[in-house]
């Protein structure tokens, strides 16, 4: 563990949206080092500015100040090339309203962005193919969202976020809408993306079931970091919550 | 997937940040008629006052062109016949054109069907910010969006303007048929007749890609976080 690259610094970012005459502060001056591989849970109440600190690690919005740095490049410096090609090669993305493409089957919509990254035709259904039986869903390949449960959406969801092999797995409340099994499932199946790839896996989440499988985990609370523990300190904090309430 | 090559792993040292994305345009034609197919009563509305107007200007732009061939037969009884159904003949006239009237009435239909494209697929592209929002966090740049949109609207605008056209030269040739008789059908205008239909269509097709231009590139310049907070 002696050279661990550092894949996502965030440096000093702050995000000030205004609405109207009122600006809201919902990052406040946010540093964090994420390593290679690493499976990091970002936790916090609700409107803690989370999924605002996914957006800027994803490219998907810009910091009102700071830098974020992918594999030690500046995103702000990069074009809508380079940004879009960061999008589809480097990041897949989870999100908490699955967001998949409700008219394309579940096949076409793991396919799309190899489609971008210019993989051939063929190629890219064979190994879409492969990544629907990773997630178990081989078999409803041709299916359209409408007719997938939440769970199932979601595993598409996941396959289509390993289309280009990414170097990242960003993922914003991946279990919010999902039921306590199926959540533990995704977060089970994200958990072996990690350890069997070598995946980075950044998500932003409520849910106490993802402490477990964390390496670190980042308490984030009024636009700060509160806290970042990593999984020793966290295994010792939750014993002690567990010796307390067994008390 | 039981075994998992770990050689193209994050681990591993990656290219940085290149510029490549790429859709192929037999792909895009794909996805767009994909897109249409799917969501075809949607599209049906959006193309309806299309085949309307379209249908209006070849009815009017046929009537003319039969009218002309009848007059051209150079048959006095003809000629009568025209001026009895309503066309404004002087004795010395060798053509049946349409009234500056008429012509304004087509280009009035023809503008109040491109407002009424705008409405209808300013409504359609609100209804896919999300999913325009997925796309461009899968790497889809702003051409890429706008070119399926324009797709499209060119393929519904082929479809809707063919048979508008077709359906207005038809009750075009109908009318003429119970006004004038089977002449009306062997006078020598089929080539103009013809060309009536293929202007008209062509119109057609352009008022709809016209008609999604402003749609469109509110659609591909949506930031991804803006197009995927909307609630849907
Ligand atoms: N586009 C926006 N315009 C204005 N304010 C915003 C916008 N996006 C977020 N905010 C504000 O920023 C703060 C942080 O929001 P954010 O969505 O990051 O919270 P969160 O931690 O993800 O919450 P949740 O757990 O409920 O998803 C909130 O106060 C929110 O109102
Ligand atoms: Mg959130």
């Amino acid at each position: 563990m002696t050279s661990v690259r550092t894949i996502v610094r965030v440096a000093n970012v702050t995000k000030t949206f205004q609405l109207g005459k009122i600006a809201v502060h919902a990052l406040k001056g946010v540093d964090l080092e994420i390593p290679t591989g690493q499976y990091v849970s970002i936790m916090g109440p609700s409107g803690s500015g989370k999924s605002t600190l996914f957006n800027m690690i994803g490219g998907l919005d810009k910091p009102s100040t700071g830098k974020v740095f992918i594999d030690e490049v500046d995103i702000s410096q990069l074009d809508a090339y380079e940004l879009a090609w960061l999008r589809c090669r480097k990041i897949g993305y989870i999100f908490q309203t699955f967001n998949i493409i409700q008219v394309m089957t579940a096949l076409e919509n793991v396919t799309l962005p190899m489609t971008f990254a210019g993989m051939r035709s063929e190629r890219a259904t064979e190994k879409g193919m492969e990544l629907l039986e990773l997630v178990g869903l081989a078999d409803r390949f041709q299916h359209k969202p409408f007719e997938l449960s939440g769970g199932q959406q979601q595993r598409v969801a996941i396959a289509r976020a390993l289309a280009n092999d990414p170097a990242i797995i960003l993922a914003d409340e991946p279990t919010g809408n999902l039921d306590l099994s199926t959540g533990e499932e995704i977060i089970t199946l994200l958990k072996n993306l990690s350890h069997e790839r070598g995946v980075t896996i950044i998500s932003a989440t409520h849910d106490i079931k993802m402490l477990n499988v964390s390496d670190q985990v980042v308490w984030i609370r009024d636009g700060r970091i509160d806290k970042i523990e990593s999984r020793e300190e966290l295994t010792i904090s939750v014993g002690r919550i567990d010796a307390r309430a067994g008390a | 997937m039981a075994t998992i090559d770990r050689s193209n792993t994050a681990t591993a040292p990656q290219p940085r940040i290149h510029r490549q994305v790429v859709l192929p345009l037999g792909k895009s034609f794909e996805i767009a008629f994909n897109s249409i197919r799917v969501r075809f009563f949607r599209s049906l509305i959006t193309t309806m006052s299309l085949v309307l107007a379209v249908s209006f200007l070849s009815f009017v732009s046929v009537n003319t062109d039969v009218a002309n061939g009848l007059l051209s037969t150079g048959d006095p009884a003809l000629r009568q016949a025209l001026i009895r159904s309503g066309y404004d003949l002087a004795p010395e006239d060798t053509r049946a054109d349409s009234s500056p009237k008429q012509r304004w009435i087509v280009i009035l239909s023809l503008l109040v069907c491109v407002v009424g494209i705008v409405n209808a697929q300013l409504m359609a592209v609100t209804e896919r910010f999300r999913e325009i929002g997925t796309m461009k966090c899968l790497g889809a740049l702003d051409r890429f969006i706008l070119r399926l949109f324009l797709l499209e609207a060119g393929m519904q605008g082929l479809v809707g303007a063919g048979v508008g056209a077709l359906s207005g030269a038809a009750f075009a040739l109908l009318g003429n048929l119970l006004r004038f008789g089977t002449r009306a059908l062997t006078t020598p205008a089929g080539d103009e007749i013809l060309l009536s239909v293929a202007f008209a269509t062509g119109v057609g097709c352009l008022l709809s890609v016209l008609g999604v231009l402003y749609p469109a590139f509110v659609a591909a310049r949506m930031q991804p976080v803006e197009a995927m907070r909307v609630e849907q």
